[in-house]
């Protein structure tokens, strides 16, 4: 653009099926508050089409910046994991609506049990981000542990190129996909711990090395809940 | 018939309020509050959020239909997703505000009074969206425009700038999106 286009000048890129809509008065049009062509994301469309893909080497050169800014100043790897974790968890919280509205408004529901819930991630949630479903879902064959639930990927996309250094064997960069994961339990009110742990054995002949299992546990409010609603919905 | 509208958080803060009355059946779309009724307003919404967080681990549907009712006030539900929850009073009354209000009454006494006498002039109209707060039609239309807010409301949250989900929605073209959304169903 080398022309700049005055206030309030019909667009060229104007959206042919969004509603007329009453624009903001020229007096307010000044200013960072108002878009100059008008233009703001609530004229923009929710729905997107099937094959909008981004590029995996772009997010693989952001995600190397994003754990290079979260090892500042750390102390240990598990506080290096829980900045990645606090970085995904508000994707996690808008992701859930955003998803929720694609669905065909018929099947429009809010989880209102665990296994709905980690289908919706299993599912919907791993489709969005990353193409595909989640490879498994699996209950804690624990007795002790009743809370907690494993969702396994065999080989995680944000690991495709982050090779761990042998005195950090502990680090799973994946940590941020489990904040994703907790934004989302969180904002559907399961409150819940995420952690993303390796369990691919790096012996040869191993299918998948990268095998990284988000380990889910609830918080017990969740379980009485669950246990008082009876699995309905 | 004039509508409260709030959009509260899931700690029960409110992100974001609007006031309108009907544009149906010849209305201009101004509220008919009094100023005692719109403190009252505020309290009888809050005082329904109970019965929305009973009610909405019993149905997974997102729109809750009319929960609760307080003497002519009916309080429609909307709980999104993330448990954000819509509310929306609507008072199915056509008359003018009266100013005539049992002075030293407190303000709730007042607002109850001021209800009761609207309510015995809400019966010009029946057949408007409004006059039958319960009937199929009301709940269609208030869906619709529920489900209208929710999209606008998807589209503040996907805003890089807010924090969801207990920020408040300052946008003016969002408040302009809900007006819009009442002036066309309600």
């Amino acid at each position: 653009m080398s022309q700049p286009r005055p206030p309030n000048a019909p667009s060229a890129s104007g959206n042919p099926s969004a509603p007329p809509q009453k624009e903001p008065s020229s007096s307010h049009t000044t200013g960072l508050r108002y878009p100059s062509n008008g233009k703001t994301i609530y004229h923009r469309h929710l729905s997107r089409s099937k094959t909008a893909e981004l590029s995996q080497a772009s997010f693989a050169y952001l995600f190397s910046e994003m754990v290079t800014y979260a090892q500042r100043r750390v102390t240990g790897i598990q506080d290096l994991e829980k900045r990645l974790n606090t970085q995904g968890h508000p994707l996690g919280l808008k992701l859930l609506d955003l998803l929720l509205i694609r669905e065909p408004p018929r099947s429009q529901s809010r989880p209102l049990n665990i296994i709905t819930l980690l289908h919706f991630i299993k599912i919907n949630l791993w489709q969005h981000l990353f193409g595909r479903q989640a490879d498994r879902l699996e209950k804690s064959s624990d007795p002790d542990a009743p809370d907690e639930y494993m969702i396994i990927d065999n080989e995680p996309l944000v690991n495709a190129y982050v090779s761990v250094p042998k005195e950090m064997s502990q680090l799973n960069c994946a940590a941020f996909v489990a904040g994703i994961i907790e934004g989302v339990c969180d904002g559907a009110v399961f409150p819940a711990r995420v952690t993303a742990h390796s369990v691919g054995s790096k012996e040869e002949g191993e299918m998948w090395p990268g095998k990284t299992v988000f380990l889910v546990k609830f918080q017990p409010e969740v379980l009485e809940r669950e246990a008082l609603i009876g699995g309905k919905g | 018939m004039s509508y409260y509208f709030a959009i509260l958080s899931p700690l029960d803060t409110p992100l974001f309020e609007h006031e309108f009355g009907t544009s149906k059946s010849g209305g201009d779309g101004q509220p008919r509050f009094t100023d005692q009724a719109r403190h009252l307003n505020q309290f009888i919404l809050h005082s329904s959020l109970d019965i929305v967080e009973e009610l909405q681990w019993t149905q997974p549907g997102l729109y809750l239909k009319v929960i609760d009712k307080f003497f002519q006030n009916y309080i429609s539900a909307f709980v999104t997703a993330s448990n954000v929850k819509f509310l929306l009073l609507h008072q199915p009354t056509t008359s003018v505000p009266t100013t005539t209000t049992t002075g030293g009454g407190g303000g709730a006494n007042g607002g109850v009074v001021n209800t009761a006498q609207a309510a015995a002039s809400s019966r010009v109209n029946s057949t408007s969206v409004g006059a039958n707060p319960t009937s199929p039609q009301t709940e269609e239309a208030i869906k619709n425009f529920m489900n209208e807010v929710y999209e606008n409301y998807v589209k503040a949250v996907m805003s890089p700038f807010y924090k969801a989900p207990n920020m408040e929605i300052r946008s003016p073209v969002f408040r302009q999106r809900v007006a819009a959304a009442g002036r066309k169903y309600l």
